[in-house]
This record gives C-alpha cells, sequence and structure tokens, in this order.
C-alpha cells in the first residue's frame, strides 16, 4: 500500500516549504497581493529552474520530471500554505492538466516544454458571467474562417491569472459541441483583457473579451467537454490539498498566538473555549487532508470513477473545512484579528475565493449524489 | 474500494476469507453484525463464536506462538480485521481482553501473567472487565480512591468501580487502585488482576439506556488477590493503565468504519423507499453521511499505511474517534428521522431493531473511552502544545 508518502516526498514537501518560507512569506504575499499583476517572474523562474515546480508531473517526453499527482499535492499544499501569489495554480493545476487531457500529441508537444521550463504562463479560460461549470454554461462562440482556422468571439470570466497568461485555453461552442482552442496572448488581435479587483488579493482574475480572434483547435472539434470535466476534477484535488495547506497555516498561527496571549492570567490556550475549537480545527483538517489524500491517490490510481467521486467530496469537504478554520483563526485572535495588517484575513478571503473558484460545495455535493446514485 | 496490501499477504487474506465463508454459517451467520463494543446483545452465541475463532486460529493473530497465538505481523492482523467486519461477523465477546488486557499484558506484564492468562485468553476460558471507572473517578482516573493493601503473600482490595463493560460476565477484573495510601493523583496507583470467584467481590448488572444489562457495577470488599498480580511495578499503575488507553484509543476505528459504512448504505436504500431523496434539506444531509463514511475509512487507511510503514501515524490518529464518534450519532439521528414513525416502535420487551440498537448505542461512543470533551484536550495539549488546564 502506498497511502503514506515516501522519505523523497517527505523531501520534496521540505525543500519546497524552506522556499517559500523565503519567497513567499508575509511580506511578499502582501507585496504581489497590492500589485495589479501580482507575479514575480523572478521567483517563478527559480521554482522551475531551481525545482522544476511548474514540470513536476508533466511527463518527461513533454520537458517535465514525470512525477505523479501525489507528488504534485505536496506542493500544492505548501503553496496553500504559504499563500502563494501568482499563476502556479492555473498554469499547473488548469493549463498543464487541460493539455494533457486534450487529444492533441503536437499541441502537447508543441506547448508543455514551455510550461515546464517556466517561460509559459498559462489559464484555462472556461466561465463565463453566469460562473457556471459545465458544459451548458459554455457559450463562447468558435466559428471557421476563411482560411480554415478558428475564431472566437464571445466573453470570458472570473479566469485565473487571465490578465497575464501567455498563454490562454478557451473553452468555445463549435457547431459540433464544446471544443478547446488555444490563444497566444502576444499574437491575439480582437483580445480584450480586464482585471478584476477581487476580495482574495492573492489571487488574481481577469474578464477577457474575445472578438474575432483567431485561436487554434486543440484536439478534434466538440469532442472536449469530457477532457475538460476530467482536468476540472483533476484541478478540484489540487485545489483541496492547496486549501488543506491553508487552513493548516491557520491553525498553527491560532495556536501559536493561544500560547502566547493572556487573559485572566493564563494563556487563552489554557482555556477549554479556545482549546477546543483548537482540537476541532485540527480534526477538520485531518478530515479534509484524507478528502484531499484520497483524491491524489485515486488520481495516481486513474480509476476514472473513483477519481470522479474522490474529486466532488475533496471540494466539498476541503472548502468548509479551510473557511471554517480560517474563520476560527480570526476568532481566536479577537481583536487583532480582524485588522487588516494581520495576515488572518488574508486567509480568510483565499478560503472564501477557493470555496467558488470550481464550484461551489453545494455543487460539488451534486455532482458526488448524481454519481451515487442518489 | 478493495484493500490491497499487495501479494505478501494475499493468500493469508484468501485463508481469512475462505474460513470465514466455511465457518460463519448457521445461527452464527444469523447474528451477523450483531453487537458493538458495549453491546451486550446475544451473548450466549456470540461466545460460542468467539469459541469457534478459538478453534480455528484466529484469536490472537499478532501475539507470539508461545502465549498461543500466530505470531504474525500488524499487517494481518489488520487484514484479518478487515475481512471480518467485511462479512458482517458478530462482533467478539472477548473485547475486553483481546484488545486491551492482552496487548497491556503482552507489553508490560510478567513472564509468567502472560504464561498464566494469554492461553486462556485466546482459549476463550476466562473472561475479562476493565475495573478502571469508579463513582467519582470517570474522565478524572487519576482520582481513583479503590485501595489495595499488602497482607503477606496478597494484595487486599477494597472499594468501588462502576461501568465494567460485559462486568457480569467476567472471571477476572484488572483494576485500577491505590496501593499508596497517602498518595495523590496519579502517584501511588497500581494495577491489579483480580478473581470474581471470592466472596469480597459482588458484581450487580446495571441497565444502559438501551434496555440491556451490558454493563456493571462492582464492589470490593477485602477481596484477595496474589501479590504476584500486579501489572506492571507497583506505584506505577497510571502508566499501565494509560498504556491500555491509548490501546483503546487506537485499534477498534477500522472494523467499526466497515459498520458505519453498511450503515450509510442501508441509510441510502431507506431515504430511496421514503421518497426522501426528493427533499433537498435532507439529501444534503444524506450526501454528508455517506461523506463522513468516506472520510473515516481513508483516515484509518492513512494510519494503516503508516504503522505498516514503520511510520508514527500522523496528528490524523488522535483526531479520527473525535470524527467517528459525533459523525456516526449524526448519521444516527438521521436514519432515525427518516424511518418516521414506524422507527418509533419497538419489539417485546423493549426490543431493537438494528437500526435502533446502533443509534442508541452510539450516545455511549463519545463518551467511553475518554469522553470528546477529553478528547478535545488531549488533542490541545497533546498534539497542539497547548498549556494544560489550570488543576487544583
Ligand atoms: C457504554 C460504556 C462502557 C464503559 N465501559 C467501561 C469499562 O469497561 N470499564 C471502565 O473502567 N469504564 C468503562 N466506562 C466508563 C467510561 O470510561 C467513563 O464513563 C468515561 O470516562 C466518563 O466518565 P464519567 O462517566 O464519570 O463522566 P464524567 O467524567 O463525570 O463526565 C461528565 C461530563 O463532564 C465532562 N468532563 C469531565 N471532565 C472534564 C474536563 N476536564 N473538561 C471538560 N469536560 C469534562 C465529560 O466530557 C462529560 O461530558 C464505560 C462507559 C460507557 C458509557
Amino acid at each position: 500500500m502506498d497511502l503514506t508518502f515516501t522519505e523523497e516526498q517527505d523531501e520534496l514537501r521540505k525543500v519546497v516549504r524552506s522556499f517559500l518560507a523565503k519567497h513567499s512569506d508575509e511580506a511578499n504575499v502582501r507585496r504581489l497581493a497590492a500589485d495589479p499583476q501580482g507575479h514575480d517572474p523572478v521567483v517563478w523562474g527559480r521554482m522551475a529552474g531551481e525545482l522544476g515546480l511548474q514540470g513536476l508531473a508533466v511527463p518527461e517526453e513533454y520537458g517535465g520530471s514525470g512525477f505523479g499527482h501525489v507528488d504534485l499535492g505536496i506542493v500544492f499544499e505548501e503553496t496553500g500554505r504559504a499563500l502563494l501569489g501568482g499563476p502556479y495554480f492555473a498554469t499547473v493545476a488548469l493549463a498543464a492538466e487541460a493539455l494533457l487531457r486534450c487529444a492533441d500529441e503536437q499541441a502537447r508537444h508543441g506547448l508543455l516544454p514551455g510550461i515546464a521550463s517556466g517561460e509559459t504562463v498559462a489559464t484555462l479560460a472556461l466561465t463565463e458571467d453566469s460562473g457556471r461549470w459545465d458544459e451548458q454554461g459554455v457559450r463562447l462562440t468558435a466559428a471557421h474562417d476563411e482560411t480554415g482556422g478558428w475564431r472566437l468571439t464571445g466573453v470570458k470570466t472570473y479566469v485565473p491569472d487571465g490578465h497575464l497568461a501567455d498563454l490562454l485555453l478557451v473553452a468555445a461552442r463549435t457547431p459540433g459541441g464544446v471544443s478547446l482552442l488555444a490563444v497566444e496572448t502576444s499574437d491575439a488581435p480582437g483580445l480584450t483583457r480586464t482585471p478584476l479587483p477581487a476580495l482574495d488579493q492573492t489571487r488574481k482574475q481577469a474578464r477577457l473579451e474575445f472578438t474575432d480572434t483567431p485561436a487554434r483547435l486543440l484536439g478534434p472539434e466538440g469532442a472536449a467537454w469530457p477532457a475538460l470535466e476530467r482536468t476540472l476534477a483533476t484541478a478540484a484535488v489540487l485545489l483541496s490539498a492547496e486549501q488543506v495547506g491553508g487552513a493548516a497555516a491557520a491553525l498553527d498561527a491560532a495556536v501559536a498566538y493561544a500560547k502566547i496571549r493572556e487573559q485572566y492570567g493564563r494563556p487563552i490556550g489554557s482555556f477549554q473555549g479556545i482549546k477546543h475549537k483548537c482540537a476541532d480545527m485540527l480534526m477538520e483538517i485531518e478530515s479534509a487532508r484524507s478528502a484531499a489524500y484520497g483524491g491524489l491517490w485515486a488520481l495516481d490510481a486513474g480509476d476514472e470513477t473513483e477519481i470522479a467521486m474522490a474529486a466532488a467530496l475533496a471540494q466539498a469537504v476541503c472548502s468548509e473545512a479551510f473557511t471554517k478554520v480560517a474563520a476560527d483563526n480570526i476568532q481566536v485572535h479577537g481583536g487583532i484579528g480582524f485588522t487588516w495588517e494581520h495576515p488572518a484575513h488574508l486567509y480568510f478571503k483565499r478560503a472564501k475565493s477557493s470555496e467558488v473558484l470550481l464550484g461551489t460545495p453545494s455543487y460539488h455535493r451534486e455532482l458526488l449524489a448524481t454519481r451515487l446514485g442518489i | 474500494m478493495e484493500l490491497d496490501f499487495g501479494p505478501a499477504v494475499r493468500d493469508f487474506r484468501d485463508e481469512v476469507r475462505d474460513w470465514l465463508a466455511d465457518h460463519l454459517v448457521g445461527e452464527f451467520a444469523e447474528h451477523r453484525g450483531v453487537g458493538g463494543p458495549t453491546d451486550g446483545a446475544a451473548w450466549e452465541v456470540r461466545l460460542a463464536w468467539d469459541r469457534e475463532l478459538s478453534a480455528g486460529g484466529w484469536l490472537g493473530v499478532g501475539w507470539p506462538e508461545e502465549y498461543g497465538g500466530r505470531g504474525l505481523g500488524l499487517l494481518e492482523e489488520i487484514v484479518f480485521e478487515y475481512e471480518y467486519a467485511r462479512v458482517n461477523a458478530p462482533y467478539r465477546a472477548t473485547v475486553n481482553a483481546l484488545d486491551l488486557l492482552g496487548p497491556m499484558l503482552l507489553a508490560m506484564g510478567s513472564e509468567a501473567q502472560k504464561k498464566r492468562f494469554l492461553p486462556q485468553i485466546l482459549a476463550v476460558e476466562e473472561l475479562w472487565g476493565q475495573g478502571f471507572s469508579e463513582p467519582g473517578a470517570g474522565s478524572d482516573l487519576a482520582s481513583v480512591r479503590t485501595r489495595a493493601e499488602r497482607d503477606g503473600d496478597e494484595w487486599v482490595v477494597s472499594g468501588q468501580k462502576v461501568w465494567t463493560s460485559f462486568g457480569i460476565h467476567a472471571d477476572w477484573l484488572y483494576v485500577l487502585t491505590r496501593t499508596d495510601p497517602q498518595s495523590a493523583r496519579h502517584k501511588g496507583l497500581s494495577l491489579l488482576l483480580v478473581p470474581t470467584d471470592q466472596p469480597g467481590v459482588e458484581i450487580r448488572p446495571i441497565r444502559n439506556l438501551a434496555g440491556q444489562d451490558e454493563f456493571a457495577e462492582v464492589f470490593l470488599s477485602d477481596a484477595r488477590t496474589g501479590a504476584d498480580m500486579v501489572v506492571g511495578e507497583v506505584g506505577q499503575g497510571w502508566r499501565t493503565a494509560m498504556a491500555t488507553l491509548g490501546i483503546e484509543r487506537g485499534t477498534t476505528l477500522l472494523p467499526q468504519q466497515l459498520t458505519f459504512e453498511r450503515e450509510a448504505e442501508a441509510l441510502i436504500d431507506l431515504a430511496r423507499e421514503r421518497g426522501a431523496l426528493d427533499d433537498p434539506m435532507l439529501r444534503r444531509r444524506i450526501v454528508d453521511a455517506w461523506i463522513s463514511v468516506r472520510i473515516m475509512r481513508t483516515t484509518n487507511l492513512r494510519t494503516i499505511a503508516e504503522l505498516t510503514a514503520g511510520r508514527t501515524p500522523g496528528a490524523q490518529a488522535t483526531t479520527a474517534k473525535l470524527y467517528a464518534s459525533t459523525r456516526h450519532q449524526q448519521l444516527g439521528q438521521l436514519a432515525t428521522e427518516l424511518a418516521g414513525p414506524a422507527g418509533q416502535i419497538v419489539g417485546e420487551d423493549y426490543g431493537l431493531d438494528t437500526r435502533q440498537r446502533s443509534f442508541l448505542l452510539s450516545l455511549a461512543e463519545t463518551i467511553y473511552g475518554g469522553s470528546s470533551e477529553i478528547q478535545r484536550n488531549i488533542i490541545g495539549e497533546q498534539v497542539l502544545g497547548l498549556p494544560k488546564e489550570p488543576r487544583p
């Protein structure tokens, strides 16, 4: 059984954690949060060059290092813990996964090496004004032009890091159904990108308007939805790992404060009102961790039904756990927890935005119910 | 999901499966799913089943051969428990001795005690009760007042114990006593093995809220036991007792969780039958019940994987009981609600069906083996390192 981590995986966690402690400490998190771009190309380059994080789970034939999703999950747990700003989630959990699934060998060979090397920042443009994550939500259209290519017309919005991505993978409606198309933003006439000021400043979003924008079709026309659905399941599991990391950091902060803050002549952590709250936070986190790890193991085991169930379960559980723990962290801190200066709100806002990033907990419960046949 | 422990134990697993298929028949099969850690139902059949298991060599799978065990590893023990729970075999009546006392004796007992008691446990010749709690010492076990004094070659024990599971069936008790009358709290306690078949021991059944006589109160008045019946050192009974509680908190969750899974499936069937799945509020709670048992499973698998890889289990091993007991109660609440008014009617002599019994007994899960509040104290202080509660 491999339901525990290997020594190599422990080592990976350590390396990533110490890298992020340096490059995504509170000062850097706040710097990127305040910056409209929210991206530090130097750190990005080192993540790719020194640690190989962008290509970790990309197969070697496409320029990556061919590790599994359990390994990638460890990285996301750590980026979540450190509230890493920038396009790591968009590029790795969304775009790279979509490319890997898209039944287009040529595109994989052409586009994945850039992602793995850190040259390309990419994202998946799926949601529109309705905010829906299902097939019906895809309304933007792609039509054939005279040269045999494709052109996009319509709006995508709430696109993670869409304001700065070099490569957009766009879900569009074509005569045959839902298709996936690629747009390189360096050469995209008719594309307007507007950053969206968001409650959670640590993960940027953008609105993208396409007017007759040329795009390249990936894979067969009209057949992209199953691949996209699978991409979303994978991203849901990775997001869950990120959420677990964020929740764990919020609990660490609460516990550290409960040990030193004194009221009534003793540390507040000696009062059961606080102690039991912290114990419950840990129980929520460990349960969420089981949900997230269950998803990661399912991804590496490769059973499609199991992946879909485990992903929906992980999102339902981890979203709620992170939100609850991040709110409890504010409570444990009292007044100071309610200030802009204290980092507690950064975690809380990340929790709230993650909760809806790939569909709400209710949506995922419903997906699960459907899979269970109830 | 099938548990796959790899080729090394596959043969062993098949052996377990075959044996269970051959022997869990007739009367035993009729009592599938009967019992629980505190359920005294169908006692005689369960005892006979334990003897059947003993004859098959399935008690003490991991215990050394010299004491009557099979001498196999942790992985085999887990495989056995998993297969056992998978076929819903009756809960073992000898659980107290098998899961608590036995491991404690193996870890801290004298050679003579091991030789004397362990084979008897595995042969289901002697049944045991755990005499820790007292009327004045429940969560605060360190305030135990039952006294034991040396008189020549014997200990003389007086005091009262309570909530002793299966106490009326016990041939022996393992009792936490105060051997140093001047001592306070956890100093000066000793763990003694006391035979019940003597004038100084009186055991009275206590009826629980499900209407069963499964636990008991025990009155010790100058009860006697040999000087060599101390487990561990005299005065070190606290350490010995804590080791047992550690075992109690850890081992029972995997088989329990399979029972919960079955209950969750039954819950979904019931909901379907009753049209409850069309009610969005109920639907949500039903999905949540299913999610809970899935989480319990993965949490237990994480712990097992860590144990078998020789690693120290993570924090989830400590939070698992709090989670499982709480969620199991919620599952029972929901099942009872879905059953509607019909679920509120019991049989003759307060006869409960499986759902009713499991629901009512689930109320004890947040009390025994360390209540949920005590679990939270332990998690807060021992896992998170928060400052201790002030103690007088
Ligand atoms: C079905 C069943 C079987 C049992 N079997 C056995 C057995 O075989 N042998 C045996 O020795 N014992 C057994 N017990 C006893 C069990 O271990 C105790 O009931 C348990 O430890 C609680 O003690 P208590 O009942 O005295 O409750 P109390 O300790 O009086 O607790 C009452 C309430 O106060 C809370 N509380 C107590 N202390 C604190 C604190 N410090 N902080 C916050 N809250 C606190 C508790 O959580 C509980 O809610 C059994 C109990 C049950 C229900």
